[in-house]
């Protein structure tokens, strides 16, 4: 008994927490966008944070729960008559109706237990590049069916301390969701910052990018004014990293996102505060964002900050599951 | 070679560093590259989570949620490949696995073989044969996993990059650019000139090393029959 797929959504993929360790014969980590979003769907119905969900974008699913399910969708708000952020039970037999996002790009729906996917090198995420991974390396689509890895739904519901019917009264609260665009993303310079002309140095930090329609899961293509370097020359090929922003020989910048290709031959303007990427994640095609400059401490700090914010709610929903403070 | 030192540590965002000591490809800083990379991994510093060699330098991926991880990493990441670097530059044993990979030159899979030998004013026959004669390594993995930048191709051999990129390059195919010769692990878009094929899998996800080649390895190329390639194509 398990998940039937009977919509896919515009891009449905199983996504843990990716797979480390891989990176220097190529591999990049990969996993959730919003791996903040991903832990709190996951706590939600008592799961460890790094548990594999899906990852819906845009475009949500319609899934026919055949047992009973315990069910959490977290990240972007989706159209559809369940709450978010909250654990529900979905009795067998509940379709599950995921419309269009209305604030925000990429959900996660969390099983309690987890999807009964084979992990690959340490992960269950789907890569699609390399189609492996996840629901066999793919997106998901019409008629496939996910097993869930275990039967404890009412069980583990049972636990909650104040229920009604099916649900809680209490949320979680939304970390990554923008309460206005464009979202502020905080960004240090990249090694070939002082290589772009004035310009266009000023132009990075004053312009209101829109995420292009050809930006995935490998990387965000950023509208706005071209981008360039007086001088040309090739830069020998080097190391990338999640939220490395580069720029191509057209002008266009290119923030690197969880599927990103490990080295790169272009310039890198700017590196994403890894606090930020998650945020960034959650614009869809269209989205609006503005960079701002910060310093490495900061960066850090940002993180710290993130990090405590989603261990204080972590601990809360522990709570409500009967974990002691 | 004299021990080379690094130029300087560049953030890449706050949960990585790439320290660099070379800005121009340089094969034998390269190679101290590679032998750094080997001896950090293995000391297991719980907040590193990856080291990728590159061309001219080193990235070090963090773990930033790690207990351990300090309060100043690129001091602390400097700091570690300074200490690694005499360490590596004391080690005899030569980093890298010695891989041995058959590839048909046959025209079917070497689509710009004649141009190539055009360019080099050569035969096809003797690009085949010079490619195949050289003694490479892997300086540095990237694009696509699996994928390896190799150096040490013949001088002779160097050509640019086509002008425009295949929209679709076949697993297996062997190609060359500038310095340097590569794989294409699977089908995919790519620029390079493609002048044969390997019928060996070069990634695989469900192997214990997915990789068929990793960071340092020498690499040598040895040339097979279209029916060989057959045979080995069915049997990899």
């Amino acid at each position: 008994m398990s998940v039937r797929v009977l919509r896919p959504g515009l891009l449905t993929t199983v996504q843990d927490h990716g797979r480390h360790g891989f990176q220097r014969v190529g591999l990049c980590p990969g996993g959730a966008m919003d791996p903040v979003s991903l832990a709190l769907a996951n706590a939600l119905v008592g799961n460890p944070p790094e548990e594999a969900a899906l990852e819906i974008t845009v475009i949500g699913p319609e899934l026919l729960f055949e047992r009973d399910t315990l069910v959490a969708v977290c990240g972007a708000e989706f159209q559809g008559s369940f709450p978010h952020n909250r654990p529900v039970l979905a009795p067998a037999g509940t379709r599950f109706n995921v419309g269009r996002a209305t604030r925000g790009a990429r959900a996660y729906i969390a099983v309690a237990g987890g999807f009964a996917v084979d992990p690959v090198l340490g992960s269950r995420s789907t890569y699609l590049p390399g189609r492996f991974g996840g629901f066999e390396g793919r997106a998901l689509k019409h008629g496939d069916v996910l097993a869930l890895r275990d039967g404890s739904a009412a069980k583990k519901f049972a636990a909650l301390k104040k229920t009604r019917e099916g649900t809680v009264k209490w949320s979680a609260p939304p970390l990554t969701l923008p309460d206005r665009e464009p979202i502020l993303v905080h960004v240090i310079e990249g090694q070939h910052f002082a290589s772009f002309d004035s310009n266009s140095q000023r132009a990075f930090f004053d312009t209101v990018w829109r995420v292009a329609p050809d930006s995935n899961r490998m990387g965000f293509r950023l509208s706005g004014p071209p981008l360039g370097r007086p001088q040309a020359d090739e830069i020998l090929s080097g190391p990338t990293c999640l939220g490395s922003v580069q720029v191509p020989p057209s002008g266009v910048p290119i923030a690197l996102m969880a599927d990103h290709q490990t080295t790169g031959g272009y310039p890198r303007i700017a590196e994403i505060a890894s606090a930020d990427v998650a945020r960034l994640a959650q614009l869809a095609p269209g989205g609006k964002v503005h960079f701002a400059k910060c310093s490495l401490e900061i960066a850090g700090e940002l993180r710290r900050d993130a990090r405590e914010r989603l261990e204080s709610a972590l601990r809360g929903i522990a709570w409500e599951y009967g974990a002691k403070k | 070679m004299a021990q080379p030192r690094p130029l300087g540590v560049i953030p890449l965002g706050d949960s990585a560093a790439y320290v660099e000591f070379s800005a121009t490809l340089d094969l034998e800083v390269n190679s101290v590259v590679q032998r750094l990379a080997l001896t950090i991994l293995k000391r297991n510093v719980p907040w590193v989570r990856d080291v990728v060699p590159a061309l001219g330098g080193l990235a070090l991926h963090f773990d930033p949620d790690h207990a351990e991880f300090p309060a100043k990493p690129l001091e602390e990441a400097l700091a570690l490949v300074v200490d690694s670097l005499k360490q590596a530059m004391a080690a005899k044993d030569n980093p890298g696995s010695e891989v041995e990979l058959p590839v048909c030159y046959e025209p079917e899979f070497a689509f710009d073989l004649a141009e190539v030998a055009k360019k080099a004013d050569l035969s096809p026959e003797e690009v085949a044969k010079r490619h195949e004669a050289g003694e490479y390594r892997v300086l540095m993995m990237g694009f696509a996993p699996g994928h390896a930048y190799m150096g040490g191709l013949d001088a002779k051999l160097t050509v640019p990059r086509r002008a425009s990129p295949r929209a679709i390059v076949p697993a297996g195919s062997v190609a060359i650019a500038n310095e340097q010769t590569v794989v294409y692990p699977y089908a995919i878009s790519g620029g390079w000139n493609v002048i044969g094929r390997t019928p060996m899998v070069l990634f695989d996800a469900t192997r214990t090393r997915p990789s068929l080649l990793w960071p340092g390895d020498r690499v040598r190329f040895r040339a097979i029959s279209r029916a060989e390639f057959l045979s080995l194509q069915k049997s990899s």
